[in-house]
C-alpha cells in the first residue's frame, strides 16, 4: 500500500451567491480503491465532483495529486491530471460510431490529414476488450443500450489514461443485470490501478462494490468509513442526522375523521412487464411520494394523468370511474399538475402572468360570442396575484422576468383558476429560495384546508417529512411501503428508498 | 406639490409606455416601412400619387393574404412551403368549374375547399403523423402542382365568365376588391388571434408546446388547424389571382411561399414560434410591396431587385435580432 493518497481534497469551500454549497470539505482517495460518496440530494456531492473535474472552481481549499498541489480550472485540465467524470447524461454523439466517439477530437490521422478509420476501430476494440465488454466499435452509439453507452464512456476515459474516474449515479438507469456487469467492469478497472469515486443512493450497491465511503451532509464533510466497519443504519444516520427544521406549517390534525377518497388508483402499469401501482388519495390531505432519483415517481404520475402512454390503469376520481386518457381529460376531472421542470413544462416564458394564469380556463371567461372577456380575465388574475402574493409589477409582465418562486406561484394560480380539486406538485420547491419556499408550503396547507387534495413528489427529505400527512416510498417503479404519522422519519424513508427494511 | 408629483409619475409612466411600445418588433417593422417609403418618396416622382398607392396595395394583396395563414403556422413554430401550389390548384379548379358551367359562387367554394383539404392534410401529417412541417409541406409542394398540371394538361384555362372579374379587377364600395378582401381577412385574423381562445392557444403552442399540453390544451387539433387556415388563405389568394388574370394558371404561385415567409419575418415574428403579430405581417408584406414598386419606378432591373430584396430581409433580421441582444444585457 502507498502511504500518500493518490488524490486529496483539503478544506474545499464553495458558495453560490448567498448559499453555502460546500464548507471545508475533505476527501482522500487511495490508489485503486472504489470510494463511495454518499449524501442526500443537495448535500453537495455533485458540486464537489464538479470542482474536482473542472466544471466549477472552488472559493478556497486545495487539491493534491500524489501529494503535489494542483489547480484544476477546466475539464480539459482535469483530464490532463488524470481525472475523468461520467455524468448521468452521456456526452456521446448518438449518430457516430463507438470508435468515432472514443477518438472524438483526438482522431488518428495519416500525414495527409485523412482519418485512419481502420486503425481507430482496431484501437477501439482493444480498449473495449480490456474492459471485457462485447461492443462492436463500428456500431452507432444510438443503437446501444444505456449500459453499453456507459461502458463506452468508461472506455473513453481509459483512452485518456484516467487515474481517477468519477461515476455520478451510474446505476440509476440500469437494470439489475446491467448493474452487475458495471460492477464487474469496475473491479477490472480497479485491478488496473484506476481509482473510482462512486456516487450512489443505493446503500446495497455501496456495500457490494466500495472499499470506503464518505458522507456529506448540507455541504459539510461528516466522515469516512471502511465499508466493512459500518452498516446501513450507521450510514443513514450520518446522512440525515439532523433534526428537521421547523419551517413547515402544522399538519392537519384530524385527518382520521375525513376519509373520503379523492382519487383511487388501481393496477396502474406503465407497460406490460412493469409492476402494478395501487394507491389512494384522501380528500384534503398531502400525500408525499418519496424515492430516489430514477425510482419512477414522475413517470408514474405522468402515466396516471394520461400524459404518456399507459398499459393499464383503473382510476376513480371522487367516486367516479375515469379513463384519464389525456391531460385535457385529467383537467376536466379537476386534476392539475405542477410539472417537475417549471421552465420547460410549467409556464410559457414569453407569455404574461395573465395569459399563463388563464391558459386552461379561457373558455370559462368568454363572452357569448366566444371572444375573451378581458375585464373578467383581469379581475380574476389580479385577485389570484393578490391571494398568492405573486410578486410582479403588473399582470402583463412576461413570466420569464419573474423569479422561480413566483413562476411556480403562477402555475399554482393557473390550476386554482381552473377549479382543480386535486393538484400534483412535482418537486414544488426545486431551485426556489427559502422565503418563497415557506410561502409555497403555507399555500399548500391553505389549499388542503379548503378541501383540495395534494400529491407531492419530492426528493428533498425534509420537505417530505415536514409536509406529508402520508408518504408512499417508491423504488424501481413500484411502491415499497406507505408511512404515516410518527413513522414518517428521514431514517425510515431513506432506508426504504435505498432498498432496506424497517 | 402633490400635482407635480403626480405629473412626474405620469411622465415616468408615459416614457415607460413609449419604451414598451418601441420594444415591440412590429413597431420596428413599421419604422422600417416608413423609412423605405420615405426613401421612395425622395427618389421617385410619383410614388405618393393615389394611383400608385392603390397599385401597391393591390399588388401586395395576394401575398398579404397568403401571409395570414403563414403567420398562424409560423406562430405555432411550423412552416408551410406548399402555399404556392395549393393556391394555383385552387385557382385552376375554380376556373375549370366555371368554364364547365357551374355557378360562380359554387365554383369559388370548390376552389376554396381544395385549399382547405390540402391544408388539413398537411396539418394531419404534422400534428398526428408527427412529421416535421418542413418535410411534409415540401412534399406537398409537388402533389397539388402535379394534380393541377395533369388536370389542365399544362395549359392555362381561359374563357371565364365576365362577372367573375369583379373579384380581381372590380371595385366594391369604391375600393378595389382585392384590397377589400385583404383588409377584411386581416381584421378577421386579428380578431381570431387576439380575441379568441384559439389565438391564445396558437401562441402557446409556439411558446412552449409541452406546457400547453400539460395545461390540458388539445395541442394536436390546433397544430392541425393552423395548416387548414394556411390552405384556406392560399386558396383565397388563388381565386383572386385567377380572377385578376381571368384564367386558371397551373403554373402560378412559384416562389410565393418565400414571399409569404419573408412578410411574416419582416413583420417581426420569431421563426421559432410564439412571438409575432398579424399586423406585423401586413406591414412586412407592404414593405416588400413598397420595395418592389419603388424599384420598378426607379427602373432598377428585376435581377438587381432580387439582390436588393435579399439584402433588405437580411438587414431587417439583423436589426431586430440585435435589439434582442441589447435587451438581454
Amino acid at each position: 500500500m502507498v502511504d500518500t493518497p493518490l488524490l486529496e481534497l483539503k478544506g474545499i469551500s464553495k458558495r453560490f451567491g448567498g448559499v453555502k454549497a460546500l464548507t471545508e470539505v475533505n476527501l482522500s482517495i487511495k490508489e485503486g480503491e472504489v470510494h463511495a460518496l454518499l449524501g442526500e440530494n443537495g448535500a453537495g456531492k455533485s458540486t464537489l465532483m464538479k470542482i474536482l473535474s473542472g466544471g466549477y472552481s472552488c472559493d478556497s481549499g486545495t487539491i493534491l495529486i500524489n501529494g503535489k498541489e494542483v489547480k484544476i480550472d477546466s475539464p480539459v485540465q482535469a483530464q490532463k491530471m488524470g481525472v475523468g467524470i461520467i455524468y448521468q447524461e452521456f456526452s456521446l454523439v448518438p449518430h457516430m460510431t463507438v470508435a468515432e466517439n472514443l477518438f472524438l477530437a483526438r482522431e488518428k490521422t495519416s500525414k495527409g490529414g485523412f482519418l485512419k478509420i481502420r486503425e481507430m476501430n482496431r484501437l477501439a476494440s482493444e480498449y473495449l476488450e480490456r474492459l471485457h465488454v462485447k461492443i462492436d466499435p463500428t456500431e452507432q452509439v444510438n443503437n446501444l443500450s444505456i449500459a453499453e453507452k456507459q461502458f463506452v464512456e468508461i472506455a473513453k476515459a481509459l483512452t485518456l489514461e484516467i487515474r481517477v474516474l468519477i461515476l455520478d449515479e451510474p446505476s440509476a438507469t440500469l437494470t439489475p443485470v446491467e448493474v452487475e456487469q458495471l460492477f464487474k467492469l469496475m473491479k477490472d478497472l480497479k485491478k488496473e490501478g484506476v481509482s473510482m469515486i462512486f456516487i450512489s443512493h443505493h446503500l446495497d450497491e455501496i456495500f457490494d462494490i466500495a472499499d470506503r465511503v464518505s458522507v456529506l451532509r448540507d455541504g459539510n464533510y461528516i466522515g469516512t468509513k471502511k465499508v466493512d466497519e459500518t452498516d446501513h443504519n450507521d450510514l443513514v444516520h450520518m446522512m440525515v442526522g439532523r433534526s428537521v427544521s421547523q419551517e413547515y406549517p402544522p399538519k392537519t390534525t384530524d385527518t382520521s375523521s375525513i376519509r373520503d377518497y379523492a382519487l383511487r388508483v388501481k393496477g396502474l402499469k406503465r407497460d406490460s412487464h412493469s409492476q402494478e401501482v395501487n394507491f389512494d388519495l384522501y380528500k384534503g390531505e398531502i400525500l408525499g411520494i418519496a424515492g430516489l432519483v430514477g425510482a419512477g415517481r414522475t413517470e408514474m404520475i405522468r402515466a396516471l394523468l394520461g400524459v404518456d402512454h399507459t398499459f393499464h390503469k383503473e382510476v376513480e376520481v371522487f367516486g367516479k370511474s375515469q379513463k384519464l386518457k389525456s391531460p385535457t381529460e385529467s383537467l376536466s376531472c379537476g386534476i392539475g399538475l405542477l410539472p417537475e421542470d417549471r421552465k420547460s413544462q410549467g409556464v410559457i416564458l414569453p407569455f404574461s402572468v395573465e395569459h399563463n394564469t388563464t391558459l386552461c380556463t379561457l373558455k370559462k371567461i368568454c363572452n357569448p360570442l366566444g371572444t375573451i372577456n378581458n375585464l373578467k380575465s383581469r379581475t380574476l388574475v389580479e385577485k389570484l396575484v393578490k391571494d398568492l402574493n405573486i410578486k410582479t409589477p403588473d399582470i402583463w409582465q412576461s413570466v420569464g422576468n419573474l423569479s422561480g418562486g413566483n413562476q411556480q406561484k403562477v402555475v399554482i394560480a393557473k390550476w386554482l383558476n381552473s377549479d382543480s380539486r386535486i393538484i400534483i406538485f412535482d418537486e414544488p420547491t426545486r431551485g426556489i429560495d427559502v422565503v418563497a419556499k415557506s410561502e409555497i408550503y403555507k399555500l399548500m396547507r391553505e389549499l388542503t384546508a379548503k378541501g383540495i387534495s395534494i400529491i407531492m413528489i419530492s426528493s428533498e427529505l425534509p420537505e417530505i417529512v415536514g409536509m406529508s400527512d402520508r408518504v408512499l416510498v417508491m423504488r424501481n417503479d413500484s411502491i415499497v411501503d406507505e408511512l404515516s404519522g410518527e413513522k414518517i422519519t428521514p431514517h425510515n424513508i431513506m432506508t426504504l428508498a435505498a432498498g432496506g427494511k424497517i | 406639490m402633490r400635482a407635480l408629483v403626480a405629473e412626474r409619475a405620469e411622465m415616468v409612466k408615459q416614457s415607460f409606455f413609449v419604451k414598451k411600445v418601441l420594444k415591440r418588433p412590429e413597431v420596428l417593422s413599421l419604422l422600417g416601412l416608413l423609412f423605405l417609403s420615405a426613401l421612395m418618396i425622395v427618389s421617385t416622382d410619383n410614388f405618393l400619387s393615389p394611383v400608385n398607392m392603390t397599385n401597391i396595395a393591390r399588388q401586395v394583396s395576394i401575398n398579404a393574404v397568403i401571409a395570414i395563414g403563414m403567420t398562424f403556422v409560423i406562430l405555432t413554430g411550423g412552416i408551410d412551403l406548399s402555399v404556392g401550389p395549393i393556391m394555383s390548384l385552387s385557382g385552376t379548379i375554380a376556373a375549370s368549374m366555371m368554364i364547365n358551367g357551374l355557378p360562380i359562387p359554387l365554383a369559388i367554394f370548390l376552389g376554396l375547399l381544395v385549399g382547405v383539404l390540402f391544408g388539413t392534410l398537411n396539418g394531419l401529417l404534422v400534428a398526428y403523423g408527427r412529421l416535421p412541417a418542413i418535410i411534409v409541406t415540401l412534399a406537398m409542394m409537388e402533389i397539388p402542382r402535379g394534380i393541377g398540371l395533369i388536370y389542365t394538361k399544362g395549359y392555362p384555362m381561359s374563357g371565364l365568365p365576365d362577372s367573375f372579374s369583379v373579384i380581381g379587377r372590380g371595385t366594391v364600395l369604391g375600393v378595389q376588391t382585392p384590397i377589400l378582401i385583404m383588409l377584411v381577412m386581416y381584421i378577421l385574423a386579428f380578431i381570431l388571434l387576439n380575441r379568441f381562445p384559439f389565438g391564445r392557444y396558437v401562441y402557446a403552442l409556439g411558446g412552449n408546446e409541452e406546457a400547453a399540453r400539460l395545461s390540458g390544451i388539445r395541442v394536436k387539433i390546433y397544430k392541425m388547424l393552423v395548416f387548414t387556415i394556411s390552405g384556406f388563405t392560399a386558396a383565397l389568394s388563388g381565386i383572386v389571382l385567377t380572377s385578376r388574370l381571368m384564367s386558371g394558371q397551373p403554373n402560378a404561385g412559384v416562389g410565393f411561399e418565400l414571399d409569404a415567409i419573408a412578410a411574416v419575418v419582416l413583420g417581426g415574428a420569431a421563426i421559432s414560434g410564439g412571438k409575432g403579430h398579424i399586423l406585423g405581417t401586413l406591414i412586412g408584406a407592404l414593405m416588400l410591396g413598397v420595395l418592389n414598386n419603388g424599384l420598378n419606378l426607379l427602373g432598377v432591373s428585376p435581377y438587381m431587385q432580387k439582390i436588393l430584396k435579399g439584402v433588405v430581409i437580411l438587414l431587417a433580421i439583423y436589426i431586430s435580432s440585435e435589439k434582442k441582444g441589447l435587451k438581454k444585457n
